[in-house]
């Protein structure tokens, strides 16, 4: 079937089977591998992104659901990587091996777009969707807290 | 590429000093500071590990693949302080596979990135390296102004003459210079003072870390190579199976699957698109042959065999770490204490599940391999074998590698087998991509064990005598044979934590009782010292409690012959203000000396007697891992360590019914989320002692931590990780 969404603010048109997932359209069609497989199962949110503007896990979304959607991925979440989030990510030093990272800003970044000023507990609650097996979490936390102070 | 290289021993470490294979060009570099590159171009080569072009950029291989721990920095880092580099002016470019130019001197020269030992294992020989290319730099200086080579200083990047004031940037002699067939000679005082280290103890940017916040860090599983198809495999469920009856014509009726492909070990589909080929793959109707050991293993019933064997005092066991004479020492022993252990399979969960692609060319002669792999060698070595064509013929691209913790290295690298074989079979590029229940039900498992403890005290309560047998699964000789025999067939991956030297008890015996199981093992991180610490550990908690002491001021007397071991205990007692009690919670404390890197940890727990749920509330630790290359990075690898310790403390299992592994993926096997997370403290305590490992060394402190915080706050022992629920409470209704 032919879904037209927009993915970082841009046109695209895909013609893939009915119930294909977002997740693979991105990165085997759309070239954006910054999103990442990592469960299948909406379990480890290494593939999220934002759809009009909410985090959703891209495993889940059969291409369908996206007509006239607006998707966005960590390749569109800023145009030169200096999202706060973004910036805030290096001042930590998050990262390890990095994998879950993109989903990890992508939630955060959902997080932040509807409460800008989170409490601690409201950040621990929201990003245990996400799993990052090298254990950045503390760091992960320092993160939100700086990007939302410093905006 | 061009092959022609001049390669001359300088003695250290087996390492070479030579010319270099010119690669591509540097990606983009962004501010101040290091960058990756994938290749030197054509900057003239100083070394196999440093090329200078003219306009300054100074290139530096990494032999270590970067898999979260940072070496891939670390490395640079060390030959730039040594060279005086400009970091910001330094591209560091992944090594290409060849074990003797880069081999890891901690693994007999194997490229090998693993057992938190790039540091530790390449310090020395990348300082030597560093300062090599520094020396040709001042002699062609020196040349140039005519005047003697010990006039001359450096600055980062900047050879100086203070007499004249003149000054050449290191592009600039790069220009002119002449590199001498053989290497210079450095002498261990011609290395910078620690004191003067400007790049070392530093904290630099990870070079990795910009493109792991904008999604252009690169992956094996990102790789695109035009023309390509997406494979994938059904394993057989039980290792050294093979396929019997194969009903694929559901798999080939889905649209886009073009070949269904019987291997040795499994099945492979061959489809337009991923979708497609994991649809195939789920399709597949297939019964196994069962001749293999692993059929009818049940786990839950082996652990008590295992048992069993550990106490079976009667049959000895293989020898690992001996000290003194054990028998008289128990014999002559007041009293005598026994404990038992027990602790399940674990599973790695790194996040990226396996993956690679290969394109073997038409006549089946050559290959191209993306990967990421712990080792870039051995999988070059992997594909080689599977085609029988030379390891010259195989071309590696190495990638980032979406964390590893042992998975990444095995011998065999099964993960690589499989898109060489699918694009042999179509002769077109294949990447081949491992579900996660691929992963998990195709994984390779931190062994199964249980662990019989023996103490022996004399009449003061002292221990003079130590016996800890050990029965698990065989890793090493699974993993890796030719490690195995390399370590006079000591499986190291499954005893290393048993032998206690560092509490310097006299008379001790560890013994491994091996179990031909045909489960399939591998290293996971913190290796043996996970189970046999908790064991060690938490039977020294039992002793203190028999002595009515304090279990730490138990470990200050095992320790006082280790003064770095008692700082790090005094440290962790401080920080956690140890002393202090706290309703409704308990802490609970333990040491390790992991391969000389010294850790200790205090956990604070609460338990809802209820559900049998433990609550890990504040975790703190110190660490003293000699000289700290990069510090911050030491606390983060420290953080990640407690967290990956916590898991298999308390949530992840596998166990195994009828051979065939019982979980699928994170909704089975539980790894720590943010919620379950402590705050943790972590004192990096820097000594002047040579680096050793930080990248796991925090792991096997966490179980034994927990186990004595719930003692503490429950008066309960909790012996057989994980600590799950229900575990929790028979014991405390015990």
């Amino acid at each position: 079937m032919t879904v037209e969404f927009t993915v970082n603010d841009k046109p695209v048109r895909v013609n893939v089977p009915e119930g294909t997932r977002l997740l693979w359209v991105l990165r085997e069609r759309l070239h954006l591998t910054g999103t990442k497989y990592g469960c299948g199962v909406a379990q480890c949110g290494a593939c999220m992104v934002h759809v009009d503007g909410a985090a959703a896990f891209s495993c889940q979304v059969p291409i369908e659901a996206l007509r006239g959607k607006a998707v966005t991925t960590i390749e569109g979440l800023s145009a030169d990587g200096r999202h706060p989030l973004q910036r805030a990510w290096l001042a930590e030093r998050v990262p390890q091996c990095g994998y879950c990272q993109s989903g990890q800003i992508m939630n955060a970044a959902a997080l932040l777009a509807r409460n800008p000023r989170p409490t601690r507990d409201e950040i621990v609650e929201h990003m245990s969707a996400n799993i990052c097996r090298c254990g950045t979490y503390q760091r992960i936390v320092r993160a939100i807290e700086r990007a939302s102070r410093e905006g | 590429m061009d092959t022609t290289r001049r390669e001359f021993m300088v003695g250290a470490a087996g390492l070479t000093f030579g010319l270099l294979v010119p690669g591509c060009v540097p990606v983009a570099t962004r501010g101040a500071t290091a960058t990756l590159a994938t290749g030197p171009g054509d900057a003239p080569a100083f070394s196999p590990w440093v090329s200078i072009a003219p306009g300054g950029t100074v290139y530096i291989q990494s032999p270590a693949v970067e898999m979260g721990q940072g070496s891939l920095t670390s490395l640079p880092l060390i030959i730039a302080e040594e060279l005086d580099a400009d970091w910001s002016k330094v591209r560091v470019v992944p090594a290409p596979p060849d074990d003797k130019l880069y081999g890891n001197p901690g693994f007999g020269g194997t490229m090998l990135t693993a057992g938190s030992n790039a540091v530790r294992s390449y310090f020395q020989p990348l300082r030597v390296f560093g300062a090599q290319v520094r020396r040709v730099l001042l002699d062609n200086a020196a040349r140039r102004w005519s005047v003697p080579t010990s006039e001359l200083t450096t600055e980062p990047g900047v050879v100086v003459h203070a007499k004249s004031g003149r000054r050449l940037t290191y592009g600039e002699i790069a220009a002119f210079a002449e590199i001498p067939a053989k290497a210079p000679e450095i002498k261990p005082e011609d290395l910078k003072k620690p004191e003067a280290f400007r790049l070392i103890g530093k904290d630099v940017l990870r070079v990795d870390l910009p493109g792991k916040i904008d999604g252009t860090a690169r992956y094996s599983i990102d790789v695109e190579v035009p023309g390509m198809l997406y494979g994938a495999i059904l394993r057989a469920p039980v290792e050294d199976s093979a396929p019997v009856d194969v009903d694929d014509a559901a798999a080939r009726a889905i649209p886009g699957v073009t070949r269904v492909v019987r291997l040795p070990f499994g099945v492979g589909v061959i489809a337009d698109t991923p979708w497609a080929a994991f649809a195939a793959k789920d399709a597949l109707r297939v019964t196994w042959d069962r001749k293999a050991t692993g059929w009818g293993f049940d786990s839950d019933e082996a652990i008590a065999r295992y048992a069993t064997a550990a106490r079976d005092l009667g049959t000895p066991g293989k020898p690992w770490a001996a000290a003194g004479d054990v028998r008289a020492a128990f014999d002559q022993a007041k009293t005598v204490l026994e404990a038992e252990y027990r602790c399940d399979y674990a599973y790695h969960a790194q996040m990226e599940p396996l993956n690679s692609t290969a394109a073997v060319s038409p006549n089946g002669e050559a290959c191209e391999i993306w990967v990421g792999s712990q080792s870039q060698t051995i999988a070059v070595a992997a594909a080689a074998k599977t085609l029988e064509i030379p390891a010259d013929k195989v071309r590696l691209h190495d990638t980032l590698l979406g964390g590893s913790f042992g998975r990444r290295g095995h011998r065999d690298e099964e993960f690589v087998v499989d898109s060489v074989l699918l694009s042999k079979e179509v002769r077109r590029p294949v990447k081949v991509m491992w579900t996660r229940e691929d992963d998990v039900r195709n994984g390779r498992f931190r062994p199964m064990s249980a662990h019989f403890l023996r103490a022996g005290l004399d009449k003061s309560g002292r221990i003079t005598a130590w016996h800890h047998r050990l029965a698990c699964d065989w890793v090493l000789p699974y993993v890796d044979p030719v490690r195995y025999r390399g370590l006079r067939e000591n499986d190291v991956i499954a005893v290393a934590g048993t032998e206690v030297a560092s509490y310097g008890i006299p008379n001790r015996l560890a013994e491994q009782l091996g179990q031909q199981t045909g489960m399939r093992t591998s290293p996971l991180r913190g290796i043996g010292f996970v189970a046999n610490k908790f064991a060690t550990e938490a039977f020294l908690d039992e002793i203190a409690e028999r002595r009515r002491m304090d279990p730490t001021a138990l470990r200050l007397e095992l320790l006082e012959n280790l003064p770095r071991g008692e700082a790090v205990v005094h440290a962790v007692l401080e920080m956690s203000d140890y002393r202090r009690l706290r309703p409704g919670r308990g802490v609970g404390f333990a040491f390790v000396d992991y391969a000389n890197t010294m850790v200790a940890g205090v956990a604070e727990v609460s338990v809802d007697r209820a559900s049998g749920v433990i609550r890990v509330h504040q975790f703190w630790c110190a660490i003293d891992p000699g000289i700290a290359v990069q510090p911050d990075n030491i606390v983060a690898q420290t953080e990640g360590s407690i967290v990956y310790g916590l898991g298999l403390a308390l949530t992840e299992r596998i166990s195994i019914k009828d051979g065939v592994v019982q979980q699928s993926n994170f909704y089975d096997y539980r790894v720590p989320r943010l919620r379950d997370v402590p705050e943790m403290h972590v004192k990096l305590m820097r000594t002047a002692n040579p680096p050793t490992g930080v990248g796991q060394m925090a792991t096997p402190l966490v179980a034994p931590a927990i186990a004595a915080a719930v003692h503490a706050a429950t008066g309960v022992r909790l012996r057989h990780t994980p600590f799950l629920p229900e575990r929790v409470l028979v014991a405390m209704r015990a």
